[in-house]
């Protein structure tokens, strides 16, 4: 994971944000993944997102695993704190990071590996707590780092560049994530930067875990024709099934929406994102039929994508814990300790 | 066995032989606490099994006017209330001693115990009597020999009336059937034996400014006031009642009596894995953070501490050991992590570690672990044991400075980062090893890569040789400046001059301390140097070198101490010898005793 620092050149005529601060002020790192990764396209949607909502970079923590899609935090946001953990491990550490401090926007950075296989665990608990972060897989159903090997995420039925057959069942994350009870369920591509930025948008601004499972083809060990998860067959089989806009707060919404078709819902901070049906079959309010439609799709071998399932009324960890607002790791030593008096009233009790 | 010539009169071990679930607990804590209230100092120790109900449990109780607060290896009374355990209970009485059983049916094969005194009493008997409900009929039957023991002991009845009084402030009935069941047991006592016994009890005034408390419940409160505010863990025996405490406490002192916020989670996590990943993730926030747990978690979180200590991420880990290797005895005692502690991870990793020997010190080292985890940027063990952390012990009343403040180490607020030009997270501008960090959130300054991968000391990746090493260099060099700052040992000096010294830790203070003031007698004297933290401080290391032989004491098979010193220090292994306790039971001052002993009788040691 080397690090190549990208000179900064302003080339005037930049476009600025509210707060004064340019794309460029978004980005990390040069990346050395392979030419034509999927995962840099995804760094790049996710430095706009952040761009386009305004976020001070320094306000963001990002978190990584191990493996390719983990290498990515080093590539965006180089004013933010980086924190590349041990594989699968990823989502305890965020979760201790929003536990100290609630106020911080934490976004963790994922493969199909870290998340599927090593990291199932820790990726179901941090979803159950509905921590407040911002949960990518980036999935290309291969190990890169090791050279090739299949992952939890192949599909039956597809080949590796050898010729080696996988004939096991994939772990969906989205259908994972679906039947257990996630709050912000999504699937974007790396191929479609339309489509994802919005996604990531309301995933950041989404109180609670926002997951988005990104396909995102692996050049080197994963996209050949035999392969299911290619760039060719990933276009080929893309089915997005619900439409989103995301709308900053005190925005109105403009575009005409028909009735029963679309699904404007209010975010924490004031912002509302518009869910539209692309497919009239889809019910984005239904988990149960959302689940349906997207394993019925699996099996016609289509993949899903799009924000397939919300819901902000869910209270996220902190909510359940009510945990004081000003962040635990700025509370005031004095208002932590107890003090003596209070310790000679305590040991009553031991005597 | 060393045979003691002792007054009967406080000072002697009654230990009740129990089925677990029966209640036995509450009725022995009665016992010990009302034998504490007459200003007797007093222990207990809890050999419980892995098990909800059904299964042998023991209570032992020290009486020890001269404060011996380890176990002697004797048991001067022995309760038998479990017809399993019966034969072998028999058998431990020692000679000259009590047994007490339950007569409502007979038992016989006393033969060849005419060195004890019997004492048969009906309590099954009496209580199926005396109470018609059928749970009530088992549990009374355990506060009826407390009433039998308060006869023979001369335990004040006032004093047991108002213990169960404060029980039970809100559920008056149960005072009084439990005060019934008392008398049932102490009036059949009175009627038929000559009470009181040769060995008894009489009020004292040495317990005053004591306490009893368990090391857990003191850990819990002294994390509570050292500010931590993020626990994270997953239950494991002996461990679990630490974060108990945390939680019962924090729930009363750092919750919001209007709005119900809390100043503090608590998060019962998947696995210990993700138990301290928490705790370093809420750690590199700025938070104080720390998780308990015991030898297999420790085992688990071992990838995460290589990282915290390559990564250098501050954390707190109570280790409370119990048996290993494996899931060996779970509800018995062991100070076996002490090597898996100091070089947790792989690679060439290093912990500091705090060994506090009882309660007491519990609460201390929790404010003492933040700090230095805090000003060493990595994880701090404090390794105590099912002995300390589960057993009640008479303790000196808790106190705190309220002039204390969390000391957080090198971290760059927002004002410095404005003034600096540039940030490097492992930049050693002070040459004592130690680098300035800075907490996410605070300034765009700030940024920068937490990383296990190779980095250099500005904090970027690396696969250059020498910019490696230098970092791995400079973390010895940070070990170094610790282990200046880690609690210094506590140095007994006998009155006599000696060249052996005792090299102990944790919870074999008291049997020491206790050992020695025995072997003294016998004209065999030791200094002694009780370590207090690892890496080793410079007067621990000259200490050592003063003598011509270590005597090390301490509970594990494989002399994990004695490894250590061995490759931390030049002293020669050979002039060391091994004083082990193994049995998952507390060491006792007697084992000591006989273990050096036979040592000094071999003539592998003046």
């Amino acid at each position: 994971m080397s690090y190549i620092s990208k000179p900064k050149i302003d080339h005037g005529g930049l476009r600025k944000n509210k707060l004064g601060l340019t794309i460029q002020d978004y980005e990390g790192g040069m990346s050395t993944l392979c030419a034509g990764c999927g995962h840099d396209s995804i760094t790049a949607a996710i430095c706009q997102a952040f761009f386009e909502l305004d976020i001070p970079p320094h306000r963001v923590a990002k978190l990584s695993g191990i493996g390719c899609s983990s290498k990515t935090p080093a590539y965006f946001l180089g004013q933010s704190h980086g924190f590349n953990s041990v594989h699968g491990r990823m989502p305890s550490v965020a979760t201790g990071t929003s536990a100290a401090n609630r106020q911080i926007n934490v976004i963790g950075v994922s493969g199909d590996g870290d998340s599927l296989s090593i990291g199932l665990g820790q990726f179901a608990h941090a979803m159950r707590r509905n921590i407040n972060m911002t949960y990518l897989i980036e999935n290309n159903g291969v190990y890169g780092l090791t050279k090739g090997q299949f992952s939890a995420s192949a599909d039956i039925g597809s080949k590796l560049k050898k010729g080696e057959l996988n004939e096991q069942p994939p772990i969906d994350p989205v259908q994972m994530a679906l039947s257990q009870g996630a709050t912000f369920v999504a699937r974007g591509f790396s191929g479609d930067k339309k489509q994802l930025v919005p996604l990531l948008k309301a995933a950041i601004k989404h109180n609670g875990f926002g997951l988005i499972d990104i396909l995102s083809p692996c050049v080197t060990f994963n996209d050949h024709e035999d392969s299911t998860k290619s760039y060719a067959h990933t276009r080929e089989f893309f089915h997005p099934a619900v439409h989103l806009d995301y709308i900053p707060p005190a925005k109105e919404i403009k575009t005409a929406y028909d009735q029963g078709e679309a699904m404007p819902i209010e975010m924490h901070d004031g912002s509302r994102v518009v869910l539209r049906k692309l497919d009239k079959g889809y019910n984005f309010e239904n988990r149960g039929q959302a689940l349906d439609y997207v394993r019925a799709k699996h099996r016609d071998g289509e993949i899903v994508t799009g924000l397939l399932y919300i819901d902000e009324s869910e209270p996220d960890m902190h909510t359940i814990n009510a945990t004081s607002d000003t962040p635990l790791s700025e509370l005031e030593f004095k208002r932590l300790c107890p003090g003596s008096s209070a310790l000679k009233e305590i040991q009553k009790r031991f005597i | 066995m060393s045979v003691k010539k002792k007054s009967r009169v406080n000072d002697f071990v009654i230990r009740i032989a129990n089925v677990n679930g029966t209640g036995s607990a509450s009725a022995n804590t009665l016992l010990m606490k009302s034998i504490f209230r007459m200003g007797i100092p007093v222990t207990g120790k809890n050999f419980f099994p892995s098990n909800i109900q059904g299964l042998p449990t023991w209570y032992e109780i020290r009486v020890t006017k001269d404060s011996y607060l380890a176990r002697s290896g004797e048991v001067d009374i022995m309760v038998a209330m479990n017809a399993e355990t019966y034969q072998k209970d028999l058998d431990e009485v020692s000679p000259g001693g009590v047994l007490i059983y339950d007569s409502s049916w007979p038992r016989d094969t006393f033969d060849h115990r005419s060195d004890i005194q019997i004492l048969g009493v009906p309590l099954a008997r009496m209580c199926n009597e005396h109470f018609s409900n059928a749970r009530a009929r088992i549990l009374m039957k355990n506060i009826s020999y407390v009433g039998a023991l308060a006869a023979l002991l001369e335990i004040d009845l006032e004093i047991i009336k108002s213990l169960l009084t404060e029980t039970f402030a809100s559920k008056a009935n149960l005072i009084d059937s439990n005060m019934e069941a008392i008398k049932l047991g102490y009036d059949f006592a009175r009627e038929n034996f000559s009470c009181p016994l040769e060995t008894r009890t009489k009020k004292m005034n040495k317990t005053k400014g004591h306490i009893m408390i368990d090391g857990n419940t003191a850990a819990g409160l002294g994390c509570v006031y050292a500010g931590a505010t993020v626990g994270a863990w997953y239950p494991i025996t002996p461990s679990t009642s630490l974060m108990d405490a945390f939680k019962f406490f924090s729930e009363k002192l750092r919750r919001n009596n209007e709005t119900g916020e809390r100043d503090y989670i608590m998060i019962q996590a998947e696995d210990e894995l993700a138990a301290i990943g928490m705790v370093l993730g809420a750690n590199w926030n700025g938070a104080r953070s720390f998780t308990s747990t015991s030898g297999p978690g420790i085992s688990l979180m071992s990838e995460f501490l290589g990282l915290a200590y390559y990564a250098e991420l501050p954390a707190v880990l109570f280790d409370v050991q119990r048996v290993g290797p494996s899931t060996g005895m779970p509800t018995r005692t062991q100070q076996c992590d002490i090597l898996s502690a100091a070089y947790a991870s792989h690679g060439d990793t290093k912990h500091i570690i705090l060994f506090p020997s009882n309660p007491k010190e519990c609460f201390e080292m929790a404010k003492e672990a933040f700090d230095l985890a805090d000003l060493f940027q990595t994880p701090v063990f404090v390794l105590t044991d099912l002995d300390i952390g589960m057993n009640d012990w008479m303790s000196e009343e808790l106190t705190w400075d309220d002039k204390y403040t969390p000391n957080k180490g090198k971290v760059l607020n927002a004002s410095q980062l404005e003034k600096i030009e540039k940030f490097y997270r492992y930049l050693d501008s002070d040459g004592d090893g130690v680098t300035y960090r800075t907490y996410p959130g605070i300034h765009p300054k700030g940024a920068y890569f937490v990383r296990g991968s190779g980095h250099n000391k500005f904090g970027g990746y690396t696969e250059d040789s020498a910019e490696y090493q230098e970092v791995l260099d400079r973390l010895v060099k940070k070990f170094e400046t610790a282990s200046n700052k880690v609690p210094k040992p506590e140095i007994t000096k006998c009155k006599k001059k000696t060249k052996s010294a005792i090299i102990s830790l944790g919870s074999c203070d008291y049997a020491v301390l206790e050992a020695m003031d025995e072997l003294s007698e016998k004209g065999i004297h030791f200094d002694y140097l009780r370590l207090k933290a690892f890496p080793f401080s410079k007067e621990v290391v000259s200490f050592i070198h003063e003598y011509e032989s270590l005597f090390i004491v301490e509970q594990n098979r494989d002399a994990q101490l004695k490894s250590l010193l061995v490759i931390e220090t030049d002293y020669p292994k050979k002039c060391m010898h091994s004083v082990l306790n193994y049995s998952g039971l507390p060491i006792s001052s007697g084992s000591i005793v006989n273990e050096i002993e036979k040592i000094i009788d071999k003539g592998q040691a003046a």
